[in-house]
């Protein structure tokens, strides 16, 4: 774009930002303070993951950006648009050929490379956040590890509801020492972060926070000897795109019918299963 | 099939980009010039400056266009611009003793070394709506100016330069002391981020950005009851002040890059105990333009929040701090529109399992 930088931010800025992606590599799971800088974007719609991606790209990345699982979600397309305008490199749809994957609340079902690297955006970096709003104590009970309310607000909604009550974003011990919010991700992709080849890198632009997952880390979820982490239960139901009943299920409501229906949530690896099974 | 609906899809997203420039120009018969937004919209060019923290009247006034008016969209865009521009350098201290004046008032005291200076505001005016505006030409405008200027004493010599200090009297006589705690050193909260106990240079910078609104609401809270800083607008000034610069850094040579326009309050709050010595204290308020509400609501939270037992939310600084960015707040706030389907997934399927329960333990 005239006028602008390769990657629209400025190359100090940029050193800025590689630093703290080195330092979050460094320390697993603990999140890293950086400056932040305002992007055309808005606060809120991944611009810490916008600023990692546009820190690292090069002329020859092949990128992907997907929101929900979609390659053609308004973020991802807002974001795709911006990041191609800026840089000029190639975009993909296929998981396996882009070397930088940007996403918002899902990890691709295919599994990755140690050659590709995993942007997450970030809506709230701090796991602790649902039990204390203050980040000075945040801080302080990372710092000396001091979870005890974490395991104690899980065990609370178990009593509760017989369940625990979080969703998506279910928090991870990284490395035995770090809790770490793994971005809204469904619990479905949690597993995938545990001894993972690929490089996962989590931005939150509007709390300016940069943390990362580095290939082969332990990553577990929390969960209790008595009471084991689940994920989204699917058992009976498949896409109805492709059949598939091993993805992370989209559940539609028929406009016509009113009934409930599936589809894949990875709309690109579901489009690669029904070639696979239309050459069969 | 009706899950395609959900996926938006890139032309329906265009065309909604373009349509939101049509709208704003579907009737227009004469379009406004970006100039007469600076030079009548000026209040709200000062707002968006100041709260994008970029000094560009002429880019605000193009902003505040685009955005067809919309403050948090043309606060948003210009500073958006201003990321792309790199910091060259820092200005020297600028000192508001030296500002050329447009308006500056006590309510301290009833009379002020200087005198007090009305200036520019709408304060005293009757809000009545002016029907005549509908019809406001060139001709009714010269009409006004000459009428005014004729009418006026104008005596330019007698003009002070520059006036003293409400301030610097009570700290002369030992009535206001101010012992600010804490790291006094220098950092740039647009290269750094804030961690907490932010220093108080980081505090002054992130609500001199802030978004009006927000810090009018937080100040409120406190002047209405839900704190206790019971202050006095020890002095209001707006106007012009120098901007100066070290040229060159080895011969140190010093050289002005201009004025900018700034509103400053310094208000005065309960006494309190300091080092054994009861005495007045101070908050402060600086920011870009002529915005009086946000230099002094500024003021009362800076105050606010150097309480030494914090009670209040407008005296926790991580929570005052944390939520004045209007750009960040405003973009926070939109993103909710954003498709959050596979989360909700998650959800509900967490409440299925607890309603499933539920109903096996209470069957």
């Amino acid at each position: 774009m005239k006028g602008y930088n390769f990657g629209f931010l400025d190359e100090v800025s940029k050193r800025e930002i590689r630093r703290k992606i080195l330092k979050a590599i460094a320390i697993p799971g603990y999140q890293v303070p950086f400056s932040s800088k305002e992007l055309p974007i808005p606060r809120g719609w991944g611009t810490g993951g916008i600023q990692i991606t546009l820190s690292i790209i090069g002329p020859d990345d092949i990128l992907k950006v997907i929101d929900q699982g979609c390659d053609e979600s308004v973020n991802a397309v807002n974001i795709k648009k911006f990041i191609k305008a800026v840089t000029g490199v190639e975009l993909t749809t296929d998981t396996t050929e882009a070397t930088i994957i940007q996403t918002r609340h899902r990890i691709p079902e295919e599994s990755m490379t140690e050659k590709q690297i995993l942007v997450l955006q970030v809506p709230y970096p701090e796991a602790l956040r649902v039990f204390e709003p203050s980040e000075v104590e945040t801080r302080r009970m990372h710092a000396e590890a001091d979870y005890a309310r974490m395991w104690l607000y899980l065990y609370e909604d178990i009593v509760k509801f017989q369940e625990i009550s979080i969703g998506a974003r279910y928090p991870v011990l990284v490395n035995n020492r770090y809790i770490m919010d793994p971005s809204p991700i469904p619990r479905w992709d949690i597993p995938k972060l545990n001894m993972a080849k690929t490089l996962y890198l989590f931005g939150a632009g509007r709390e300016k926070r940069i943390y990362a997952v580095p290939p082969y880390t332990d990553v577990k979820p929390l969960e209790f000897e008595d009471f084991k982490f689940r994920v989204e239960d699917f058992r009976g139901k498949c896409c109805m795109i492709c059949g598939s009943s091993d993805t992370f299920l989209d559940e539609l409501i028929d406009g016509s019918s009113g009934e409930r229906i599936y589809i894949c949530s990875d709309t690109s690896y579901c489009k690669k299963r029904r070639l696979v099974r239309s050459e069969l | 099939m009706g899950y395609e609906a959900v996926k938006g899809g890139h032309e329906a997203i265009e065309n909604a980009c373009r349509l939101f420039v049509y709208e704003r120009v579907k009737n227009v018969k004469t379009p406004i010039k970006v100039e007469q937004i600076k030079d009548e919209l000026y209040l709200l060019v000062d707002r968006v400056m100041s709260e994008a923290s970029l000094y560009a009247p002429q880019l605000a006034a193009l902003a505040i266009k685009q955005a067809a008016g919309d403050c948090f969209e043309a606060v948003f865009l210009l500073r958006a611009y201003r990321t792309t521009l790199p910091r060259l350098g820092y200005s020297l201290p600028i000192d508001t003793r030296n500002m050329r004046v447009i308006r500056r008032i006590s309510a301290a005291f009833k009379e002020i070394p200087g005198g007090q200076i009305l200036g520019p505001t709408s304060d005293y005016t009757l809000r009545l709506l002016d029907f005549t505006l509908f019809n406001e030409n060139k001709k009714t405008i010269n009409k006004f100016i000459n009428e005014f200027l004729s009418e006026l004493d104008l005596d330019v010599e007698e003009f002070p330069m520059n006036f003293p200090k409400i301030v610097d009297i009570l700290r002369n006589e030992g009535l206001l002391v101010e012992n600010f705690e804490g790291d006094r050193t220098f950092s740039d909260i647009t290269k750094q981020p804030i961690i907490f106990p932010a220093k108080r240079c980081e505090v002054l910078q992130a609500m001199s950005r802030g978004e009006t609104g927000g810090l009018l609401l937080l100040a409120y809270s406190n002047m209405r009851g839900y704190g206790d800083i019971h202050p006095t607008i020890g002095e209001l000034r707006v106007g012009y002040v120098p901007v100066y610069i070290k040229e060159n850094l080895l011969s140190g040579e010093v050289i002005s890059i201009g004025e900018i326009k700034v509103t400053e309050a310094e208000i005065i709050a309960k006494f309190e105990k300091q080092e054994g010595k009861p005495s007045f204290t101070l908050g402060y308020g600086l920011c870009f333009g002529h915005n009086e509400i946000k230099a002094i609501s500024m003021a009362v939270l800076d105050r606010a929040m150097q309480s030494k037992n914090p009670q209040m939310i407008s005296e926790n600084q991580e929570f005052v701090l944390a939520h004045i960015d209007g750009v960040e707040s405003m973009g926070f706030c939109n993103h909710y529109k954003l498709p959050h389907y596979v989360t909700f997934q998650s959800d509900l399927d967490r409440l299925r399992k607890a309603q499933k329960e539920y109903k096996e333990r209470h069957k």
